[in-house]
Protein backbone atom coordinates (compact mmCIF):
# COMPACT_ATOMS: atom_id res chain seq x y z
CA UNK A 1 0.00 0.00 0.00
CA UNK A 2 1.22 3.50 -0.83
CA UNK A 3 1.52 6.95 1.09
CA UNK A 4 2.82 5.02 3.98
CA UNK A 5 5.13 7.73 3.77
CA UNK A 6 7.64 9.31 6.67
CA UNK A 7 5.94 7.42 9.09
CA UNK A 8 8.72 8.07 12.25
CA UNK A 9 9.92 4.78 14.20
CA UNK A 10 7.49 4.09 17.32
CA UNK A 11 4.16 5.91 15.50
CA UNK A 12 0.94 4.52 16.94
CA UNK A 13 -0.44 2.47 14.24
CA UNK A 14 -4.20 0.94 14.37
CA UNK A 15 -5.26 -1.94 12.39
CA UNK A 16 -9.04 -1.04 11.16
CA UNK A 17 -11.41 -3.29 8.82
CA UNK A 18 -13.70 -1.63 7.28
CA UNK A 19 -16.58 -1.95 4.52
CA UNK A 20 -16.70 0.27 1.56
CA UNK A 21 -18.88 0.44 -1.10
CA UNK A 22 -19.71 -3.42 -0.34
CA UNK A 23 -16.07 -4.28 -0.03
CA UNK A 24 -14.21 -5.19 2.91
CA UNK A 25 -10.72 -3.29 3.64
CA UNK A 26 -8.34 -4.18 6.05
CA UNK A 27 -6.04 -1.23 7.26
CA UNK A 28 -3.23 0.04 9.11
CA UNK A 29 -4.05 3.37 10.51
CA UNK A 30 -2.19 6.11 12.24
CA UNK A 31 -5.02 8.01 14.67
CA UNK A 32 -4.25 11.04 13.01
CA UNK A 33 -5.47 10.17 9.54
CA UNK A 34 -8.46 11.22 7.82
CA UNK A 35 -10.90 9.54 6.36
CA UNK A 36 -10.89 11.51 3.52
CA UNK A 37 -7.27 11.03 3.20
CA UNK A 38 -7.56 7.40 3.98
CA UNK A 39 -10.68 7.31 1.07
CA UNK A 40 -9.07 9.27 -1.74
CA UNK A 41 -5.29 8.42 -1.32
CA UNK A 42 -5.07 5.19 -0.03
CA UNK A 43 -8.56 3.34 -1.56
CA UNK A 44 -7.95 5.90 -4.50
CA UNK A 45 -11.92 6.90 -4.14
CA UNK A 46 -11.80 10.83 -5.63
CA UNK A 47 -15.27 11.87 -6.16
CA UNK A 48 -15.37 13.13 -2.36
CA UNK A 49 -13.19 16.40 -2.67
CA UNK A 50 -11.52 18.86 0.29
CA UNK A 51 -12.74 21.99 -0.09
CA UNK A 52 -13.37 24.43 2.87
CA UNK A 53 -11.50 21.76 5.12
CA UNK A 54 -13.76 23.30 8.16
CA UNK A 55 -16.94 21.10 8.11
CA UNK A 56 -18.93 23.35 6.19
CA UNK A 57 -19.38 23.02 2.24
CA UNK A 58 -20.07 19.19 2.46
CA UNK A 59 -17.89 18.34 -0.66
CA UNK A 60 -16.25 16.14 1.51
CA UNK A 61 -19.47 14.57 2.55
CA UNK A 62 -19.34 10.47 3.09
CA UNK A 63 -22.09 7.96 4.27
CA UNK A 64 -20.87 6.31 7.65
CA UNK A 65 -23.72 3.42 8.48
CA UNK A 66 -26.05 5.35 5.94
CA UNK A 67 -25.43 8.33 7.75
CA UNK A 68 -23.53 12.27 6.71
CA UNK A 69 -20.08 12.97 7.86
CA UNK A 70 -17.61 15.34 6.96
CA UNK A 71 -14.73 13.10 6.41
CA UNK A 72 -11.93 15.93 5.89
CA UNK A 73 -12.25 16.47 9.85
CA UNK A 74 -12.93 12.65 10.83
CA UNK A 75 -10.56 10.44 12.14
CA UNK A 76 -10.68 7.26 9.99
CA UNK A 77 -10.60 5.58 12.86
CA UNK A 78 -14.17 6.20 12.81
CA UNK A 79 -14.97 3.93 10.57
CA UNK A 80 -13.77 0.86 12.12
CA UNK A 81 -16.53 -2.01 11.77
CA UNK A 82 -18.30 0.66 9.68
CA UNK A 83 -19.69 0.72 6.12
CA UNK A 84 -18.51 3.51 4.08
CA UNK A 85 -20.18 4.99 1.00
CA UNK A 86 -18.61 7.00 -1.80
CA UNK A 87 -20.25 8.11 -4.95
CA UNK A 88 -18.62 5.58 -6.68
CA UNK A 89 -20.44 2.83 -5.16
CA UNK A 90 -23.81 4.71 -5.63
CA UNK A 91 -24.17 2.75 -9.96
CA UNK A 92 -24.84 -0.55 -9.54
CA UNK A 93 -24.76 -3.36 -12.72
CA UNK A 94 -23.44 -0.20 -14.46
CA UNK A 95 -26.70 1.49 -14.23
CA UNK A 96 -26.46 5.09 -12.31
CA UNK A 97 -27.94 5.36 -8.86
CA UNK A 98 -31.68 6.99 -9.21
CA UNK A 99 -30.56 9.93 -7.54
CA UNK A 100 -27.18 10.56 -10.53
CA UNK A 101 -29.89 9.93 -13.17
CA UNK A 102 -32.09 12.50 -11.58
CA UNK A 103 -29.34 14.81 -11.39
CA UNK A 104 -28.36 14.85 -14.90
CA UNK A 105 -31.75 14.97 -15.94
CA UNK A 106 -32.44 18.24 -14.05
CA UNK A 107 -29.42 19.74 -14.44
CA UNK A 108 -28.31 19.33 -10.77
CA UNK A 109 -24.64 20.16 -11.33
CA UNK A 110 -22.46 22.60 -13.88
CA UNK A 111 -19.39 22.18 -12.24
CA UNK A 112 -19.46 18.63 -10.38
CA UNK A 113 -16.94 19.77 -7.50
CA UNK A 114 -20.03 19.41 -4.79
CA UNK A 115 -21.97 16.76 -6.36
CA UNK A 116 -20.68 14.05 -4.81
CA UNK A 117 -21.20 15.28 -1.68
CA UNK A 118 -24.67 16.42 -2.77
CA UNK A 119 -26.08 13.12 -3.93
CA UNK A 120 -24.42 11.33 -1.01
CA UNK A 121 -26.20 13.71 1.26
CA UNK A 122 -29.64 13.74 -0.92
CA UNK A 123 -29.33 9.74 -0.40
CA UNK A 124 -29.48 9.87 3.52
CA UNK A 125 -32.19 12.23 3.03
CA UNK A 126 -34.02 10.27 1.58
CA UNK A 127 -33.79 7.25 3.33
CA UNK A 128 -35.35 8.69 6.26
CA UNK A 129 -38.29 10.70 4.36
CA UNK A 130 -39.24 8.86 1.00
CA UNK A 131 -41.17 12.02 0.06
CA UNK A 132 -39.60 15.22 1.43
CA UNK A 133 -40.36 19.01 1.19
CA UNK A 134 -39.12 22.00 -0.73
CA UNK A 135 -38.49 22.92 3.17
CA UNK A 136 -37.39 19.84 4.18
CA UNK A 137 -34.73 19.35 1.22
CA UNK A 138 -33.18 22.62 2.30
CA UNK A 139 -33.03 22.28 5.93
CA UNK A 140 -31.42 18.96 5.04
CA UNK A 141 -28.85 20.11 2.22
CA UNK A 142 -28.23 23.34 4.34
CA UNK A 143 -24.29 22.25 4.62
CA UNK A 144 -23.93 20.89 1.43
CA UNK A 145 -22.82 24.31 -0.76
CA UNK A 146 -23.05 24.40 -4.40
CA UNK A 147 -21.58 27.59 -6.11
CA UNK A 148 -23.09 27.35 -9.66
CA UNK A 149 -26.68 26.16 -9.61
CA UNK A 150 -28.39 28.21 -7.05
CA UNK A 151 -29.91 25.45 -5.55
CA UNK A 152 -32.93 25.18 -7.70
CA UNK A 153 -32.61 22.57 -9.78
CA UNK A 154 -30.58 20.53 -7.29
CA UNK A 155 -34.41 20.36 -5.28
CA UNK A 156 -35.82 19.69 -8.66
CA UNK A 157 -33.18 16.62 -8.95
CA UNK A 158 -34.23 15.40 -5.33
CA UNK A 159 -37.61 15.26 -6.03
CA UNK A 160 -37.84 13.41 -9.22
CA UNK A 161 -35.66 11.22 -7.35
CA UNK A 162 -37.39 10.62 -4.93
CA UNK A 163 -40.03 10.07 -7.23
CA UNK A 164 -38.17 7.17 -8.68
CA UNK A 165 -37.09 5.97 -5.62
CA UNK A 166 -40.92 5.37 -4.41
CA UNK A 167 -41.95 4.08 -8.01
CA UNK B 1 -3.33 19.41 8.51
CA UNK B 2 -3.90 17.10 11.29
CA UNK B 3 -0.29 16.41 13.21
CA UNK B 4 0.05 13.10 14.63
CA UNK B 5 -0.97 12.27 17.88
CA UNK B 6 -1.28 9.64 20.39
CA UNK B 7 -4.52 7.92 20.67
CA UNK B 8 -5.59 6.43 24.18
CA UNK B 9 -9.15 4.74 24.38
CA UNK B 10 -10.05 4.07 28.25
CA UNK B 11 -12.61 1.71 28.67
CA UNK B 12 -13.88 3.47 32.01
CA UNK B 13 -14.36 7.00 33.56
CA UNK B 14 -11.26 6.06 36.25
CA UNK B 15 -9.23 4.92 33.22
CA UNK B 16 -10.14 8.33 31.75
CA UNK B 17 -9.58 10.43 34.46
CA UNK B 18 -6.71 8.44 35.35
CA UNK B 19 -5.13 8.94 31.70
CA UNK B 20 -6.17 12.79 31.79
CA UNK B 21 -4.05 13.29 35.44
CA UNK B 22 -1.12 11.59 34.08
CA UNK B 23 -1.20 13.35 30.67
CA UNK B 24 -1.89 17.21 31.82
CA UNK B 25 -2.43 19.51 29.58
CA UNK B 26 -0.64 17.56 26.75
CA UNK B 27 -3.61 15.60 26.62
CA UNK B 28 -7.47 16.85 25.48
CA UNK B 29 -10.88 14.80 25.69
CA UNK B 30 -11.88 13.26 21.89
CA UNK B 31 -15.95 13.24 22.36
CA UNK B 32 -16.97 13.59 18.67
CA UNK B 33 -13.96 15.89 17.33
CA UNK B 34 -16.16 18.52 15.58
CA UNK B 35 -14.96 21.57 17.24
CA UNK B 36 -11.48 19.90 18.46
CA UNK B 37 -10.03 18.71 15.26
CA UNK B 38 -10.84 22.00 14.01
CA UNK B 39 -8.49 23.57 16.07
CA UNK B 40 -6.31 20.99 16.19
CA UNK B 41 -5.73 21.28 11.91
CA UNK B 42 -5.30 24.99 11.89
CA UNK B 43 -2.33 24.37 14.35
CA UNK B 44 -3.91 26.70 16.72
CA UNK B 45 -4.07 24.03 19.77
CA UNK B 46 -1.60 21.11 20.13
CA UNK B 47 -2.10 17.90 21.89
CA UNK B 48 0.15 14.96 22.12
CA UNK B 49 -2.59 12.74 23.02
CA UNK B 50 -6.32 12.16 22.85
CA UNK B 51 -8.56 10.40 24.89
CA UNK B 52 -11.29 8.93 23.22
CA UNK B 53 -13.99 8.68 25.85
CA UNK B 54 -16.41 7.06 23.63
CA UNK B 55 -15.78 3.92 24.28
CA UNK B 56 -16.79 4.31 27.39
CA UNK B 57 -20.19 2.16 27.72
CA UNK B 58 -22.96 4.17 29.61
CA UNK B 59 -22.53 7.51 28.56
CA UNK B 60 -24.75 7.93 25.58
CA UNK B 61 -27.82 7.31 27.18
CA UNK B 62 -31.13 9.73 27.35
CA UNK B 63 -33.42 8.63 30.65
CA UNK B 64 -35.47 10.30 33.27
CA UNK B 65 -34.05 10.10 36.59
CA UNK B 66 -36.03 11.35 39.80
CA UNK B 67 -37.35 14.15 37.67
CA UNK B 68 -34.73 15.49 35.95
CA UNK B 69 -33.92 14.66 32.13
CA UNK B 70 -30.45 12.99 31.91
CA UNK B 71 -28.80 13.20 28.87
CA UNK B 72 -25.40 11.53 28.51
CA UNK B 73 -22.58 13.34 27.43
CA UNK B 74 -21.90 11.15 24.23
CA UNK B 75 -25.35 11.88 23.03
CA UNK B 76 -25.30 13.29 19.56
CA UNK B 77 -27.16 16.83 18.34
CA UNK B 78 -28.72 14.42 15.74
CA UNK B 79 -30.36 12.37 18.55
CA UNK B 80 -30.78 14.80 20.91
CA UNK B 81 -33.20 16.46 17.55
CA UNK B 82 -34.97 13.14 17.33
CA UNK B 83 -35.30 11.18 20.71
CA UNK B 84 -38.44 10.33 21.60
CA UNK B 85 -38.44 11.33 25.35
CA UNK B 86 -36.44 14.85 24.43
CA UNK B 87 -39.43 15.35 22.02
CA UNK B 88 -41.85 14.68 24.72
CA UNK B 89 -40.52 16.49 27.36
CA UNK B 90 -38.06 19.50 25.75
CA UNK B 91 -39.45 20.36 22.64
CA UNK B 92 -37.46 23.84 22.41
CA UNK B 93 -34.36 21.66 22.78
CA UNK B 94 -35.34 19.24 19.90
CA UNK B 95 -35.92 22.81 17.97
CA UNK B 96 -32.58 24.21 19.05
CA UNK B 97 -30.64 20.55 18.01
CA UNK B 98 -32.42 20.82 14.63
CA UNK B 99 -30.28 23.75 13.71
CA UNK B 100 -27.29 23.43 15.25
CA UNK B 101 -24.62 23.73 12.41
CA UNK B 102 -25.40 21.16 9.68
CA UNK B 103 -26.40 17.51 9.22
CA UNK B 104 -23.22 16.02 9.24
CA UNK B 105 -21.97 17.75 12.41
CA UNK B 106 -24.95 17.09 14.06
CA UNK B 107 -24.31 12.99 13.37
CA UNK B 108 -20.77 13.82 14.66
CA UNK B 109 -21.05 15.99 17.35
CA UNK B 110 -21.90 15.26 20.62
CA UNK B 111 -23.64 17.63 23.61
CA UNK B 112 -20.91 16.86 26.02
CA UNK B 113 -18.45 18.03 23.61
CA UNK B 114 -20.10 20.98 23.03
CA UNK B 115 -20.46 22.24 26.28
CA UNK B 116 -16.45 21.34 27.42
CA UNK B 117 -14.92 23.06 24.30
CA UNK B 118 -17.08 26.44 25.23
CA UNK B 119 -16.54 27.77 22.02
CA UNK B 120 -18.85 30.98 22.61
CA UNK B 121 -20.56 30.71 19.30
CA UNK B 122 -22.34 27.41 19.97
CA UNK B 123 -25.93 27.31 20.88
CA UNK B 124 -26.94 24.48 23.88
CA UNK B 125 -25.59 25.98 26.85
CA UNK B 126 -27.75 29.37 26.07
CA UNK B 127 -31.20 27.12 26.31
CA UNK B 128 -29.58 24.97 29.08
CA UNK B 129 -28.85 28.23 31.40
CA UNK B 130 -32.70 29.23 31.06
CA UNK B 131 -33.90 25.59 31.56
CA UNK B 132 -32.07 25.50 34.91
CA UNK B 133 -29.82 22.96 33.93
CA UNK B 134 -26.87 21.23 35.72
CA UNK B 135 -23.92 18.73 34.47
CA UNK B 136 -21.98 15.72 36.62
CA UNK B 137 -18.37 16.01 36.62
CA UNK B 138 -16.79 12.53 37.07
CA UNK B 139 -13.78 11.80 38.28
CA UNK B 140 -12.76 8.71 39.11
CA UNK B 141 -15.28 7.26 41.39
CA UNK B 142 -16.67 10.89 42.22
CA UNK B 143 -19.06 12.79 40.96
CA UNK B 144 -20.13 16.30 41.69
CA UNK B 145 -22.86 18.47 40.35
CA UNK B 146 -22.18 21.87 38.51
CA UNK B 147 -25.18 24.38 38.10
CA UNK B 148 -24.58 25.46 34.10
CA UNK B 149 -24.35 28.93 35.79
CA UNK B 150 -20.91 28.11 37.01
CA UNK B 151 -19.77 25.45 33.70
CA UNK B 152 -18.76 28.24 31.36
CA UNK B 153 -15.68 30.12 32.60
CA UNK B 154 -14.68 32.23 30.13
CA UNK B 155 -14.61 31.38 26.21
CA UNK B 156 -13.12 28.16 25.40
CA UNK B 157 -12.85 27.04 29.39
CA UNK B 158 -15.37 25.22 31.65
CA UNK B 159 -15.15 24.56 35.54
CA UNK B 160 -13.71 21.00 34.82
CA UNK B 161 -10.31 20.07 36.86
CA UNK B 162 -8.46 18.60 34.17
CA UNK B 163 -8.61 15.19 34.94
CA UNK B 164 -12.45 15.78 35.24
CA UNK B 165 -14.81 14.24 32.79
CA UNK B 166 -18.60 15.64 31.65
CA UNK B 167 -20.84 12.42 32.01
CA UNK B 168 -23.80 13.88 32.01
CA UNK B 169 -26.54 16.72 31.80
CA UNK B 170 -29.53 16.88 33.61
CA UNK B 171 -32.33 19.27 32.97
CA UNK B 172 -35.15 19.26 35.28
CA UNK B 173 -38.80 18.38 34.08
CA UNK B 174 -40.65 21.46 33.46
CA UNK B 175 -43.72 22.75 35.88
CA UNK B 176 -47.26 22.56 34.51
CA UNK B 177 -47.96 25.56 32.06
CA UNK B 178 -44.27 26.06 31.33
CA UNK B 179 -42.20 26.29 28.29
CA UNK B 180 -38.76 27.25 26.97
CA UNK B 181 -37.65 28.67 23.64
CA UNK B 182 -34.25 29.54 21.69
CA UNK B 183 -33.40 31.70 18.94
CA UNK B 184 -31.07 32.99 17.15
CA UNK B 185 -29.30 34.94 14.55
CA UNK B 186 -26.28 35.68 12.28
CA UNK B 187 -24.98 35.52 8.81
CA UNK B 188 -21.95 33.75 8.75
CA UNK B 189 -21.38 29.50 9.81
CA UNK B 190 -22.19 30.62 13.50
CA UNK B 191 -24.49 32.36 15.22
CA UNK B 192 -23.88 36.26 16.30
CA UNK B 193 -26.36 36.14 19.04
CA UNK B 194 -28.47 33.18 20.49
CA UNK B 195 -31.25 33.92 23.21
CA UNK B 196 -33.72 31.47 25.07
CA UNK B 197 -36.47 32.26 27.19
CA UNK B 198 -38.25 30.18 29.84
CA UNK B 199 -41.35 31.03 31.39
CA UNK B 200 -43.73 29.23 34.12
CA UNK B 201 -47.25 30.85 33.87
CA UNK B 202 -49.75 30.79 36.75
CA UNK B 203 -53.25 32.32 36.34
CA UNK B 204 -52.22 35.02 33.74
CA UNK B 205 -49.01 35.99 35.45
CA UNK B 206 -45.87 35.30 34.58
CA UNK B 207 -44.52 33.21 37.77
CA UNK B 208 -41.21 32.28 36.59
CA UNK B 209 -39.14 34.05 33.87
CA UNK B 210 -35.40 32.80 32.95
CA UNK B 211 -33.40 34.19 30.33
CA UNK B 212 -30.23 33.44 28.95
CA UNK B 213 -28.11 35.46 26.24
CA UNK B 214 -25.35 33.74 24.41
CA UNK B 215 -22.79 34.17 21.37
CA UNK B 216 -22.46 37.84 21.99
CA UNK B 217 -19.74 37.80 24.54
CA UNK B 218 -17.12 35.01 25.79
CA UNK B 219 -19.49 33.00 27.53
CA UNK B 220 -23.35 31.91 27.73
CA UNK B 221 -25.21 34.14 30.74
CA UNK B 222 -27.91 34.49 31.91
CA UNK B 223 -29.19 38.36 32.37
CA UNK B 224 -30.94 38.79 35.59
CA UNK B 225 -31.96 42.57 34.92
CA UNK B 226 -34.24 41.37 32.24
CA UNK B 227 -35.28 38.27 34.62
CA UNK B 228 -36.51 40.86 36.96
CA UNK B 229 -38.75 43.36 34.77
CA UNK B 230 -40.81 40.34 33.70
CA UNK B 231 -41.15 37.88 36.93
CA UNK B 232 -44.24 38.19 38.56
CA UNK B 233 -46.29 40.81 35.94
CA UNK B 234 -48.91 39.65 34.19
CA UNK B 235 -48.38 38.67 30.54
CA UNK B 236 -50.42 41.76 29.03
CA UNK B 237 -47.80 43.72 31.59
CA UNK B 238 -44.74 41.78 30.89
CA UNK B 239 -45.67 41.68 27.10
CA UNK B 240 -46.04 45.63 27.04
CA UNK B 241 -42.45 45.49 29.18
CA UNK B 242 -40.07 43.63 26.57
CA UNK B 243 -38.52 46.81 25.03
CA UNK B 244 -36.97 47.46 28.36
CA UNK B 245 -36.24 43.76 29.03
CA UNK B 246 -34.51 42.94 25.65
CA UNK B 247 -32.65 46.47 26.40
CA UNK B 248 -31.65 45.34 29.68
CA UNK B 249 -30.73 42.10 28.31
CA UNK B 250 -28.94 43.49 25.43
CA UNK B 251 -26.70 45.67 28.33
CA UNK B 252 -26.24 42.67 30.56
CA UNK B 253 -25.27 40.31 27.78
CA UNK B 254 -21.19 40.82 28.00
CA UNK B 255 -21.75 41.67 23.77
CA UNK B 256 -17.97 41.98 22.44
CA UNK B 257 -17.75 43.55 18.79
CA UNK B 258 -15.73 40.90 16.43
CA UNK B 259 -16.75 39.36 13.11
CA UNK B 260 -20.37 38.74 14.13
CA UNK B 261 -21.19 41.95 14.58
CA UNK B 262 -20.31 45.02 16.91
CA UNK B 263 -21.35 45.17 20.36
CA UNK B 264 -24.22 47.80 19.79
CA UNK B 265 -25.41 45.38 17.34
CA UNK B 266 -25.84 42.14 19.12
CA UNK B 267 -27.26 44.13 21.91
CA UNK B 268 -29.89 45.51 19.33
CA UNK B 269 -30.51 41.88 17.76
CA UNK B 270 -30.19 40.44 21.46
CA UNK B 271 -33.72 42.68 22.20
CA UNK B 272 -35.08 41.65 19.08
CA UNK B 273 -35.04 37.90 20.09
CA UNK B 274 -35.98 38.15 23.52
CA UNK B 275 -39.49 39.48 22.64
CA UNK B 276 -40.10 36.85 19.74
CA UNK B 277 -38.42 33.97 22.20
CA UNK B 278 -40.97 34.97 24.85
CA UNK B 279 -43.66 35.46 22.59
CA UNK B 280 -43.03 31.68 21.28
CA UNK B 281 -42.04 30.65 24.76
CA UNK B 282 -45.81 32.47 26.53
CA UNK B 283 -47.95 30.80 23.66
CA UNK B 284 -46.82 27.39 24.54
CA UNK B 285 -47.24 27.44 27.95
CA UNK B 286 -50.80 28.01 27.41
Amino acid sequence: MASLTNRPHGAQTMAISLEVNGKTYELEIEPHELLLDVVRDRLGLTGAKRSCDVEVCGACTLLLDGRPVSSCTLPAFEARGKRVETIEGLAAGGKLHPLQESFIEHGGFQCGFCTPGMILAAKALLAENSNPSDEEIKHFMHGNICRCTGYKKIIESIHAAAEKLRR
Amino acid sequence: MLRRFRLEEPGSIPEASALLARHGETARIYAGGTELLLVMKEGLARYERLVNVKKIPGLDQIKLDNGSICIGALVTHRRLATDGLIMQHLPALVALEKNVANIRVREVGTIGGNLCFAEPHADPGTLLLALGASVIAAKGNDRREIPIEKFFVDAYESALADDELLAEIRIPRLPARSAGAYLKFGYLERPSVGVAVFLTLEGNAVREARIAVGCAGPTPRRVSAAEELLRGKSLDEASRRLDEAGAAAGRASDAISDLHGSKDYKEHIVGVLLKRAFTQAAEQCR
